[in-house]
């Protein structure tokens, strides 16, 4: 089934994005969601990562911004303000275990589909 | 002892040389809030390397020579008087009186003077054009001296004597070494490795008289040196004499309040490196060690300065002796003694090997039980790092010969016990360097930074390198030159592997020759290599996914996620409509506007939205891309220079224009910065840049390595007087040898310094063509300056570019509402809007 589009879950209902080529493999981008800010990844294998956007560790919204990898056989994306790197998968800092404010640091995940088209 | 309530105490150091400053750091290792701390310095300089001196002559500049930044003195409140040496101690009221007549209270007195050049009596050594070689300020009479002499002799066969001689030999001077005793170097070689030190040296164009002294110097006509007469019958027609027959110990201040000194001189210390008076510490060459020596060489005076340190903060340590190993290239012939080279242990037997067509003489001495005592290296002494730290007491390991065959095929570098001493400059030994990377220091400037090994004389360098790379692979860790978890490569072996397989993309480069998906290192700097190399616009393909958050924008990320907009403004000039411009661009995005450190405008605030509006009006009024978010050339600075300014010689603000844009879009391992002055004065601060341009009256001087930031560093003179075509390629030539072979991250200054030989190597590849690659490298520049193109104006050509300029894929047009800003001083700045904060969903 060739995917098209892009669903990400809020409150049990999936709700399309984008489109599947809106993505850059390797990059993210940002997507406002019930007034939520979530970062939405696609990786070169085509693999779909949704976190949230806010950085804890800057108060900035900017986690869509980083750059992704690896680090062992974890993808991770490291936020673009001060480099920490996030677990995609679960969300959790594996560099640090908490923010400057001692609060915990594990990103917010959604889940997250690719769907045909509803047009076609 | 003194409690942290007790009242403000004072110390006064008395000599700021080379073990005066080391003792500074020691003692400054750690806040001393209850200490004021004086120091007396009769030069006019503060402390600089006394034993790269020499290297003066070959264009080491004084500030590169010097030991202590003005930061250190200012961050821990010293009080520096330079060239005011002290006169006299009155022990008993505690008081120290300066040449200046003031008088300073001390608790604690150190006193670190040094030595000074011993002068034979003879008749003449007085004369105008009679020379002694022991400060910088000795250098420059030298140098004078020579430029109106033809002849020069040096008294003195020994390590400074040769050093001096050099010196001479490189200023133009035919030149004469006058030694007494009946070798050179007779304190370090043996009299085979006399005899072969001697034959090269006079190979190279010195003549050499041993076993003879100086019985008189005479004068000429102009009352200046004309001739020297030796014991043995000879006249020599010379007109500058450098005496270097030894040092003495400057120990008069401690004779004159009646301290005890050594028959010899040098003044009298326990094993505390404390005085006969308990208020007074003596350091260094002035001062006669625990064991009756008194050491002419840094490595003791600098555990000297450590020990009394110590005892000043805590009462322990202990400095009893030290090692008075040597490794030294004299005139380009390498020569390394090191502990009893000449057997005078009994029972010591030799194991020599030599080799007179190849020039190497080797020399082992062993003890009766097997251990090694000492040696001596003559013409190659690539061993002497592996085989000092083998005197360690224990037998042993292999048969001695074998660690003197010139192939060891097979044998690898011999095993080093734990305890063996790698750099005897800082005393650091097997163990320490391997707890550092147990500590998590995984490469050599990582442990040399921790352990301080190799920041002396430099000889354990080598070592070091290998016993990091043991440890690294006996504890299992990756390869740790590599750039990153997925690289066992460096930046310049990708660089490399990149251009030979011509790979431009990523994923082809990880897959082939990686691991994994990459990272923050490992991404940007391979993209910056692809960026060099292929010259395509960085957001093109797969290399959009690549760049840092900054580059993928084309603007700086700031507080709270907005961004900052900087065009080029070549040189620094601008028109008065560019001005305008600006200004309404500003204004109307309601942007916060700042000039820059790097003479251009910088306006912060931009939403990702505005990016492209912002810029579209920058573009149609002319602008280009600044690079402020890249890895690449920054700014060229520049004065008025002469168009303007009464004292230009050369119209500096041209040149740094066309420097500019000749080098706009440069991507490389680091940030690029580069100034041109019109004039000596310096306005541009080109000499604080990674290439610097100074003009003189007959062209452009070109100086490199420099930057400010967090090591602030000079450049270094690499040529003058260079006509502009040729400033040009030099430059070409820097830049890129530069791209090719640094690390990521790594400034010009750093990258110069590591460099196998220095300035000079690098002088010879892009000036001389040593490597034969300037080809190459003129290619690639030329490739570069063909295929720029502003990045601005081709994203704004291309929607599929100016796509990701949106704060929400799903709403494109609304702005994220988590940037804010405030008034402050008529303009805006950002407001930090705490994050939701909510429990974490399991
Ligand atoms: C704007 C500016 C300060 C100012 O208000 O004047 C500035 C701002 C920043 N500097 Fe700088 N530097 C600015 C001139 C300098 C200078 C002065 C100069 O260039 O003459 C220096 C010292 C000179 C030098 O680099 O040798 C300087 C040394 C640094 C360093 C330390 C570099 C080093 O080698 O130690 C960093 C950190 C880095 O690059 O890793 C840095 C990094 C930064 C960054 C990029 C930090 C960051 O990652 O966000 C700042 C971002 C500002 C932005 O978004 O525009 N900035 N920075 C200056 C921009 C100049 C320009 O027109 O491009
Ligand atoms: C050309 C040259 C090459 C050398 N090469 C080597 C080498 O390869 N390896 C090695 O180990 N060593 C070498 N040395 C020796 C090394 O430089 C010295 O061992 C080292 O500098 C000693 O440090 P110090 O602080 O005791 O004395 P110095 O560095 O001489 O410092 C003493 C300072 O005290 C000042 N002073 C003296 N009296 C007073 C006073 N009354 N009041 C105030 N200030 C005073 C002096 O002006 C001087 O600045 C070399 C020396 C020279 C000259
Ligand atoms: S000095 Fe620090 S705070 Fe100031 S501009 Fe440079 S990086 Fe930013
Ligand atoms: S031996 Fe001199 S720096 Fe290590």
């Amino acid at each position: 089934m060739p995917a098209d589009e892009i669903q990400l879950a809020h409150e049990g209902v999936w709700h399309t994005v984008c489109r599947y080529d809106d993505l850059l493999p390797g990059r993210g981008v940002a997507v406002l969601l019930h007034g939520e800010q979530v970062a939405l990844f696609r990786d070169r294998r085509g693999g779909l990562y949704a976190v949230q956007n806010y950085d804890p560790f800057s108060d900035a919204h900017v986690i869509s911004r980083g750059i992704t990898g690896s680090r062992g056989d974890v993808p991770v994306v490291f936020s673009p303000m001060y480099k920490q790197a996030f677990d995609l998968r679960t969300g959790a800092c594996l560099d640090e275990e908490s923010a400057p404010d001692d609060t915990s640091v594990r990103l917010l995940v959604w889940p997250v589909r690719p769907a045909p088209s509803a047009s076609r | 002892m003194h409690t942290p309530t007790a009242p403000r105490r004072d110390l006064v150091l008395v000599g700021h040389g080379m073990v005066g400053q080391r003792f500074l750091e020691a003692f400054h290792e750690r806040p001393r809030p209850g200490w004021r701390v004086t120091v007396l310095a009769e030069e006019p300089r503060p402390a600089y390397d006394r034993v790269h001196l020499t290297s003066w002559f070959s264009g080491t500049t004084e500030d590169e020579l010097s030991l202590c930044a003005t930061e250190f003195i200012a961050e821990h409140g010293i009080e520096l008087r330079l060239g005011e040496p002290a006169a006299a101690i009155d022990r008993e009221r505690r008081t120290l009186t300066t040449a200046a007549g003031r008088t300073l209270r001390y608790d604690a007195l150190v006193l670190a003077t040094g030595s000074y050049p011993f002068v034979p009596p003879v008749p003449g050594h007085d004369l105008g054009g009679c020379h002694v070689y022991r400060t910088l300020d000795d250098l420059a009479a030298i140098k004078a001296g020579a430029a109106r002499a033809r002849t020069g002799a040096v008294v003195g066969g020994g390590l400074l004597g040769l050093e001096a001689a050099g010196a001479l030999r490189a200023s133009g001077l035919h030149t004469h070494v006058v030694e007494f005793a009946p070798r050179l170097m007779a304190l370090q070689v043996d009299e085979a490795g006399g005899l072969l030190l001697r034959r090269k040296i006079e190979e190279l164009g010195v003549t050499v008289h041993t076993g003879a002294g100086t019985e008189a110097i005479s004068a000429g006509p102009d009352g200046r040196v004309r001739s020297m007469l030796l014991s043995d019958g000879t006249e020599l027609d010379v007109d500058l004499v450098v005496f270097s027959a030894g040092v003495r110990p400057r120990d008069q201040l401690a004779r004159a309040c009646g301290l005890p000194v050594g028959a010899r001189g040098g003044i009298v210390v326990d094993a505390s490196c404390r005085t006969a008076d308990p208020h007074i510490w003596a350091i260094g060459e002035c001062a006669q060690a625990a064991d009756g020596r008194v050491y002419g060489l840094v490595a003791p005076g600098y555990a000297m300065a450590e020990t009394a340190a110590r005892q000043l903060i805590a009462e322990e340590g202990e400095f009893k002796g030290a090692d008075t190993s040597t490794k030294l290239k004299l005139l380009g012939v390498d020569v390394a003694s090191f502990g009893d080279a000449h057997g005078t242990t009994e029972g010591a037997l030799d194991v020599v090997y030599a080799d007179s067509r190849a020039g190497v003489y080797k020399k082992l001495v062993v003890g009766a039980d097997g251990r090694l005592l000492g040696g001596v290296l003559v013409g190659d002494t690539d061993d002497y790092a592996t085989l000092r730290p083998l005197l360690t007491g224990a037998p042993l390991a292999v048969p001695p010969e074998r660690l003197l065959l010139p192939d060891r095929a097979g044998a690898g570098p011999a095993p080093l016990p734990d305890e063996a001493i790698v750099c005897s400059c800082h005393n650091v030994s097997k163990a320490a360097v391997r707890r550092a990377v147990a500590d998590g220091n995984t490469s050599v400037p990582e442990v040399k930074r921790c352990t301080k090994a190799g920041t002396g004389c430099g000889s354990c360098e080598k070592l070091l390198g290998t016993l990091v790379a043991d440890e690294l692979a006996d504890r299992g860790v990756a390869a740790p030159r590599g750039l990153c978890e997925h690289f066992t490569h460096t930046r310049a072996e990708l660089y490399e592997i990149i251009r030979v397989k011509g790979i431009t993309g990523f994923s082809r480069l990880i897959d082939e020759h990686g691991s994994g998906e990459g990272c923050q290192i490992c991404k940007p700097a391979v993209a910056s290599i692809l960026a060099g190399l292929a010259n395509g616009h960085i957001l093109d393909g797969e290399q959009a996914a690549l760049q840092d958050t900054n580059d993928h924008f084309l603007a700086n990320i700031q507080r709270g996620g907005s961004y900052s907009v900087v065009p080029r403004i070549p040189g620094g000039e601008i028109t008065p409509d560019g001005l305008i411009t600006i200004g309404e661009i500003a204004r109307d995005f309601g942007l916060y506007t700042k000039i820059t450190g790097g003479q251009r405008i910088d306006m912060f605030g931009a939403r990702v939205d505005d990016l492209p509006r912002i810029w579209r009006r920058l573009v149609d009024a002319g602008f280009e891309s600044g690079h402020a978010y890249g890895k690449a050339l920054r700014t060229v600075k520049s004065c008025v220079g002469e168009t303007w300014c009464r004292y230009g010689v050369q119209d500096s603000v041209g040149l740094a224009v066309e420097l500019e844009l000749r080098y706009r879009g440069l991507r490389s391992p680091h940030k690029i910065k580069a100034a041109v002055s019109g004039c000596a004065r310096e306005c541009a601060e080109a000499r604080s840049k990674d290439f610097g341009v100074i003009a003189t009256a007959e062209g452009w001087n070109l100086y490199v390595g420099g930057n400010g930031g967090m090591t602030p560093r000079h450049a270094a003179l690499i040529a003058a007087d260079l006509d502009r075509a040729t400033l040009i390629r030099t430059i070409d030539r820097f830049l890129m040898f530069y791209i090719r072979t640094a690390d990521r991250l790594e400034r010009t200054a750093p990258w110069v310094a590591r460099l196998d030989g220095g300035l000079d190597h690098l002088r010879d590849v892009i000036m001389n063509d040593s490597l034969g690659i300037c080809d190459e490298l003129d290619e690639l520049m030329c490739r570069h300056t063909a295929a720029y193109e502003d990045e601005w104006a081709a994203t704004l050509a291309d929607p599929g570019r100016l796509r990701r300029f949106v704060s929400f894929v799903n709403a494109p047009g609304v702005p994220d509402p988590a940037v804010r800003f405030t008034p402050e001083r008529g303009q805006i700045r950002p407001v930090r809007v705490a994050g939701p904060r909510r429990e974490v969903r399991a």
